[in-house]
C-alpha cells in the first residue's frame, strides 16, 4: 500500500482510490465521422508504457473527485499529480 | 491422479523427483535463424518444442531476457482446467488438457501432473444460474463437468467452510474432476530440455531492443508487406525468417517498437504461499465473488491468488491491500488457514485485454505472429498454444483453434469475451 496524493486532500491511502486507466482519451469531435477501425481504436485500445504515464484516478472513499497522475509503471511511484485542466507538470523525457 | 496422503515416513514432497543434472546448453546466438521466438517462457518454449516435434524445424531460437521461464511461468499458481463457457476459448483449453494428460510421456520429464479437480464456487443465485450454464456448454464440448450442492461440494473438498451463517455462502459449485496442477519449473524445463536436444538454441540474457523491417507499417506499408527482417538484441543483430512475440506482459512494448496498437494493459498479478503443511486441501477451490482460489502445492504449500491489481504495471509486485481481502476470504471459506503463516508473495506481469481473452495471430507485419493477452490464464493452455502456433509458424496456416482469437475483433465486433465465462472475476 502506498500513500496517493490527492489534489484537493493531500496523502491519503491507496485504498481510498480507485484507478480510472489512461488519461485524455477524449471523445472524437466528429464520431459520424470515423471509420470502424477508428471507433475500435477509441473504445479498446489504450497506451500501456513501461515508464512515466498519465491516468486518471478518483479519490472515491474522499472528495470523490477525479483527477490526473503521472506514475511510473515500472516502480508504481507516483511522479506528480494534478487537476483535470491544469497544465500537466513537465516529466523529464530520458525517465521514459 | 495424486497422491494426497502422506505418512510419517513419507512426508509431503517426499516424492518429488531430483533436479536434473543437465537442463540444456547455453549456446551463442547465430546470425540467423529460420524461427525466432522471442519470451523463453512457457509458451515460448512450448512453441520451440512442437515446432521441432510436429514439424522437423529445428533452425529456431528462443530469446529471453532473463533466465529461462524466470517471468510469470515462475510466478504463476498452476492451475490447468479447460471448464470455460465459450466454445472458442473450451476448444483451445481443452486441447491443452489433453496433452497435459500426455506431456509427461511426450517429455520424458517429470511434470507432477496432478489430476485432482477444480470447484469454481457459486455464492449468489446468479452465480448459481451462471455456473449451470457454464457446465450444460461444458458438456456440449465434451468436457467433463457437473454441477454439485453445497453438500457435494463438502465431500469433495471438506475443509471447505460451506455453513449458511457466512458472508458469502456456498450456494454450490462447478466441479471438472480432471483439471488439476502441475509443477511450473518442471514444465518449462520438459519443454526446453527437449527443445535443446532437438537442435532449438535457447539464448537467455539477450533482450530485444529494436527490429530491423523492410517496409514499415508506420510509414503507410500496406499490410501484408511490411516484414521484420532482423532483431536488435543486446547480443548483436539477428537475422530472422519468422518471428512470434510470446513476451506475456511485454508483448505492448515490444509491438510499439513496430507501431503496432494493441488493446493490451499489463497488470501485476499477485500470488503467495503459506509455510509447508501436512496435505489438508485436496482438491482446486476457486472463488469469483470473494475472489482467492486455492491449491496445495506436492511440497505442501498452499498456493494462493487472487485478481490483477487495478493499475497499469511492469514492477512485479502490486498493493498490499489486495492480498489483505484475499487473505479474508481464504480464512472465512477456510477457517483451518487462519494460523498458516504466509511465506512470500510475488507478483507476475500479465497483459489483459478488454474481452478476457487472449490476442494470437497474424499482426500488420507478414512474418511475425503475435502471442499474447492470456492475462491470467496463460500456464493452462501453455502445451496446447504451442501446439498451434507451432502449426501456424510451419504451415503459414493459422491453427483453427487459434483463429478465432485475432486481433482485429475489436474491430469487427466479433467479440470472444470470455469475461463472464473464465471462472474468473478479472
Amino acid at each position: 500500500m502506498q500513500l496517493i496524493t490527492c489534489p484537493w486532500c493531500g496523502p491519503r491511502e491507496e485504498l481510498e482510490f480507485h484507478y480510472g486507466g489512461q488519461a485524455d482519451v477524449r471523445y472524437p469531435d466528429n464520431p459520424q465521422e470515423l471509420t470502424d477501425e477508428q471507433w475500435g481504436h477509441f473504445v479498446f485500445f489504450r497506451d500501456n508504457p513501461k515508464g512515466p504515464f498519465a491516468e486518471r484516478w478518483v479519490h472515491s472513499a474522499g472528495c470523490r473527485r477525479w483527477f490526473i497522475a503521472i506514475r511510473d509503471t515500472r516502480t508504481h511511484q507516483f511522479l506528480s499529480v494534478h487537476r483535470i485542466g491544469e497544465d500537466q507538470p513537465q516529466i523529464p523525457e530520458a525517465t521514459r | 491422479m495424486s497422491s494426497t496422503t502422506a505418512t510419517a515416513a513419507d512426508p509431503p514432497g517426499a516424492d518429488l523427483p531430483e533436479h536434473p543434472d543437465f537442463l540444456w546448453h547455453n549456446p551463442e546466438p547465430k546470425r540467423s535463424y529460420d524461427v525466432v521466438i522471442i519470451g523463453g517462457g512457457g509458451h515460448g518454449l512450448a512453441t520451440a518444442h512442437y515446432l521441432v516435434r510436429n514439424h522437423g524445424i529445428t533452425n529456431v531460437a528462443v530469446l529471453e531476457k532473463g533466465w529461462l521461464a524466470g517471468g510469470n511461468m515462475a510466478r504463476n499458481t498452476t492451475l490447468i482446467r479447460s471448464n470455460y463457457l465459450w466454445d472458442a476459448s473450451a476448444a483451445i483449453y481443452e486441447h491443452a488438457l489433453k496433452l497435459w494428460e500426455g506431456l509427461e510421456d511426450d517429455l520424458g520429464y517429470p511434470i507432477l501432473f496432478s489430476q485432482r479437480g477444480v470447484l469454481n464456487l457459486a455464492h449468489t443465485e446468479q452465480d448459481v444460474r451462471d455456473s449451470v450454464r457454464r457446465v450444460e456448454a461444458n458438456k456440449l464440448n465434451g468436457i467433463d463437468a457437473e454441477y454439485l450442492g453445497p453438500d457435494d461440494v463438502a465431500k469433495i473438498c471438506p475443509i471447505l467452510n460451506v455453513s449458511d451463517d457466512i458472508r458469502y455462502p456456498v450456494l454450490g459449485a462447478t466441479y471438472q474432476p480432471r483439471a488439476g496442477i502441475a509443477k511450473h519449473d518442471y514444465v518449462a524445463w520438459g519443454f526446453a530440455r527437449r527443445a535443446d536436444a532437438g537442435g532449438v538454441d535457447l539464448i537467455q540474457d539477450c533482450e530485444v531492443l529494436d527490429f530491423v523491417t523492410e517496409g514499415s507499417v508506420e510509414d503507410g506499408a500496406a499490410e501484408g508487406t511490411a516484414r521484420v527482417t532482423g532483431i536488435r538484441t543486446t547480443r548483436g543483430d539477428i537475422a530472422c525468417g519468422q518471428v512470434a512475440l510470446c513476451a506475456a506482459g511485454h508483448t505492448s512494448t515490444l509491438l510499439d517498437r513496430l507501431g503496432v496498437r494493441t488493446p493490451l494493459q499489463s497488470h501485476p498479478l499477485q500470488a503467495l504461499v503459506s509455510e509447508l503443511l501436512e496435505p489438508v486441501h485436496p482438491t482446486i477451490v476457486m472463488s469469483n465473488a470473494v475472489h482467492v482460489y486455492v491449491s496445495q502445492a506436492h511440497k505442501g504449500e498452499l498456493v494462493m491468488g487472487a485478481g490483477v491489481d487495478s493499475y497499469n504495471g511492469y514492477g512485479q509486485r502490486g498493493a498490499f491491500h489486495i492480498i489483505e481481502r484475499q487473505m479474508a476470504a481464504a480464512v472465512e471459506l477456510f477457517p483451518i488457514f487462519a494460523r498458516a503463516h504466509l511465506l512470500r508473495s510475488w507478483a507476475g506481469i500479465v497483459d489483459v485485454t478488454p474481452d478476457a481473452s487472449p490476442i494470437v495471430g497474424r499482426t500488420p507485419y507478414a512474418n511475425v505472429l503475435v502471442n499474447s493477452g492470456w492475462g491470467t490464464g496463460g500456464f493452462k493452455v501453455t502445451p496446447g498454444l504451442g501446439w498451434c502456433l507451432a502449426h501456424t509458424i510451419a504451415t503459414g496456416e493459422l491453427h483453427p483453434l487459434i483463429e478465432p482469437f485475432a486481433l482485429d475483433r475489436f474491430v469487427t465486433g466479433a467479440l470472444v469475451d470470455e469475461h463472464g465465462a473464465a471462472g474468473v472475476a478479472h
